[in-house]
């Protein structure tokens, strides 16, 4: 059954939970060196392999960038909490268990506000944010596609042991229907510009800083009990998060449609196929036998940290949208346009360094964009904000119009200067040469008497006509604003 | 504690999967006799305990317990594999993980 039929015929309901890492100095528990790469089996310390005698002791910045988080997702933070202890055997948690939380996490109860790709504006209730670690990593080796079947052992590197991590739990997401993937893409999306914008991780999808599973169920209409649901494991970007949930609910459909039962399961996603694929039978939370954390004390955050972390929250992406909405006066089709196309910081840095918005606007949406297109590249990596604003400044100024500001963004682009040098060295100013513009311009009115008749009866947009000409006898370097007012003055309007 | 709430045999070998503990018919039969009872022994705080009495998970009253976020010293990956049953390429090796992926 394809997606398109699955969700006229069943509702889905999803649930997500996303990790994050965060960007601290250290690790959680112990003061080994939080960061990416290095030789396998460095950044460690006996509390990272869980030698014996080795006591955990909780990283006060980890607590206070998953305050951070719970506050920014208005989730009540928790008066007294607990690290816990979730049990199981694998080898990526040298410990034996995966120091957590659990029935007492930091952050509870909040919302995130989705914006979808067409301004609708939709509510995912949070149900929690805790504090947790990460996993070493496995490396299978002997099978032949790296995964575990056909292994004949693993290799094991347990530098990422022991990083902070934040979990966060939705409730269950109804109502979405047929927007369900997208809604799934947008939230995860959001979260990582949050977690940006607080400054409490990378948040680099890429580099497995921000790891997302899916929950996907269907049930026959949203007043029926919630349908059996999937897990699917460690999605890790925005488009695959919305092709595994589109691929589920239409498997899910097609096998309810066949009066099977979904198994209640984790499932891999295959980014290739944009398939998933059985795990293994999801374990009851109760095997993992939860229990306080004997090593590390209850944490009861001061109202006051609370207080003062509350006040230094940085204006989140959404609100931030909309104050710039409302100084820059752009429509929401434009706004939209600019997010979507990732140029909102770009055109606020441009804005910041003196470019009025809808010059900024013109120029990153415009011809940046094109010439960037032209390279498979992002706007924002072929020019800086700061040169966008130079270029604004010297049309502003008269020395350059339209069409020379686009052969000196071109220059820039090539790395030949900046706005101001590129148009030195090539030649391109304006010159103020009123003597020829004067001529240019009686040229083109005697050339064409019957625009000049227009103009005078009123058509002011048929000034275009003579600009043409005008423009090719100054080999373009005519200031339009000028040869207008010249045009007005001769023809007496 | 009720008969209800009694350890059964499925349950001590569901744990002792879970553990990856080998163990016997009489062996399951006689822990699940055992931690009834000592299940049952522990149960008796409820009834001294009141609804006043918070639940408690560390006897010593202390709380948040933090250090700041700075680097210390690491070992290097010689010390680390130094006492692993086997090693390749600076990781710790291991067996074959079965049944799952």
């Amino acid at each position: 059954m394809k997606y398109e039929d699955a969700i006229k015929k069943y509702d889905p309901v999803i649930g997500i939970e996303v990790h994050v890492e965060l960007g601290t100095a250290t690790k959680m528990f112990d003061a080994a060196p939080n960061t990416f790469g290095g030789g396998p089996n460095t950044n460690i310390t006996p509390t990272s392999l869980g030698l014996p005698g080795s006591l955990p002791v909780v990283n006060e910045k980890g607590v206070e960038y998953a305050i951070k988080i719970g506050l920014a997702l208005g989730c009540e933070i928790a008066e007294t909490c607990r690290f816990a202890r979730k049990n199981y055997f694998y080898p990526d948690v040298p410990k034996d268990f995966q120091t957590s939380q659990s029935d007492e996490p930091i952050a509870a109860e909040g919302q995130v506000e989705v914006e979808l790709s067409d301004g609708t504006l939709v509510t995912v209730p949070v149900e929690r944010a805790h504090m947790e670690e990460d996993a070493g990593k496995n490396t299978h080796v002997g099978g032949a596609t790296g995964r575990i079947h056909g292994a004949d052992h693993s290799l094991v590197d347990y530098n990422r042991a022991g990083v902070p991590l934040v979990e966060i739990v939705t409730h269950p997401i109804t109502g979405t229907g047929e927007r369900a993937a997208e809604v799934a893409a947008a939230y995860v999306r959001t979260l990582r510009d949050i977690f940006r914008a607080l400054d409490v991780s990378e948040a680099r999808m890429e580099q497995g800083n921000v790891r997302a599973d899916v929950n996907v169920s269907l049930r026959e209409s949203p007043d029926a009990p919630l349908g059996t649901r999937t897990e699917t494991k460690n999605v890790n970007s925005f488009r695959s998060i919305e092709r595994a949930v589109r691929f589920e609910i239409a498997r899910q459909a097609t096998l309810l449609e066949a009066g099977e039962k979904i198994v209640q399961e984790t499932r891999h996603f295959h980014e290739e196929s944009g398939e998933t694929s059985s795990g293994r039978p999801k374990s009851d939370a109760d095997d993992y036998r939860y229990f306080p954390e004997p090593d590390l004390v209850p944490l009861q955050p001061s109202r006051e940290w609370v207080d003062r972390l509350r006040e230094t929250l940085p204006e989140l992406p959404a609100q931030k949208r909309r104050r710039l909405l409302a100084e820059w006066k752009f429509s929401d089709l434009e706004m939209r346009d600019i997010v979507n196309a990732g140029l909102l910081e770009a055109i606020e840095d441009t804005v910041t360094a003196g470019a009025k918005p809808s010059a900024a606007r013109k120029w990153w949406t415009g011809e940046v964009a094109r010439l960037a297109n032209q390279e498979d590249r992002h706007p924002t990596e072929i020019v800086t904000p700061a040169q966008v604003a130079g270029l604004v400044d010297l049309i502003g100024q008269g020395k350059l119009n339209d069409k020379l500001a686009k052969e000196v963004l071109s220059g820039v682009v090539a790395g030949e200067g900046e706005p101001a040098e590129v148009m030195d060295a090539r030649g391109l100013e304006i010159v103020e040469d009123t003597g020829a513009l004067e001529a240019a311009v009686e040229e083109a009115i005697a050339a064409n008497p019957d625009v000049v008749e227009k103009i005078k009866g009123g058509k002011m947009q048929a000034i275009g006509a003579l600009m043409g000409p005008i423009m090719k006898a100054t080999r373009g370097q005519a200031d339009a604003g000028k040869a207008k007012e010249l045009i007005l003055a001769k023809i007496g309007v | 504690m009720t008969e209800s709430s009694a350890i059964t045999p499925e349950q001590v070998e569901h744990l002792a999967s879970l553990s990856r503990i080998a163990m016997s018919e009489d062996e399951l039969k006689s822990l699940a006799g055992d931690l009834t009872t000592i299940l049952g022994n522990v149960a008796r705080v409820n009834e001294v305990a009141g609804d006043d009495v918070p639940a408690t998970s560390h006897p010593i009253p202390l709380t948040n317990v933090m250090r700041p976020d700075v680097v210390g010293p690491t070992l290097s990956s010689e010390q680390a594999l130094a006492a692993a049953p086997a090693a390749a390429d600076d990781k710790f090796l291991v067996p074959q993980i079965l049944g799952e992926e």
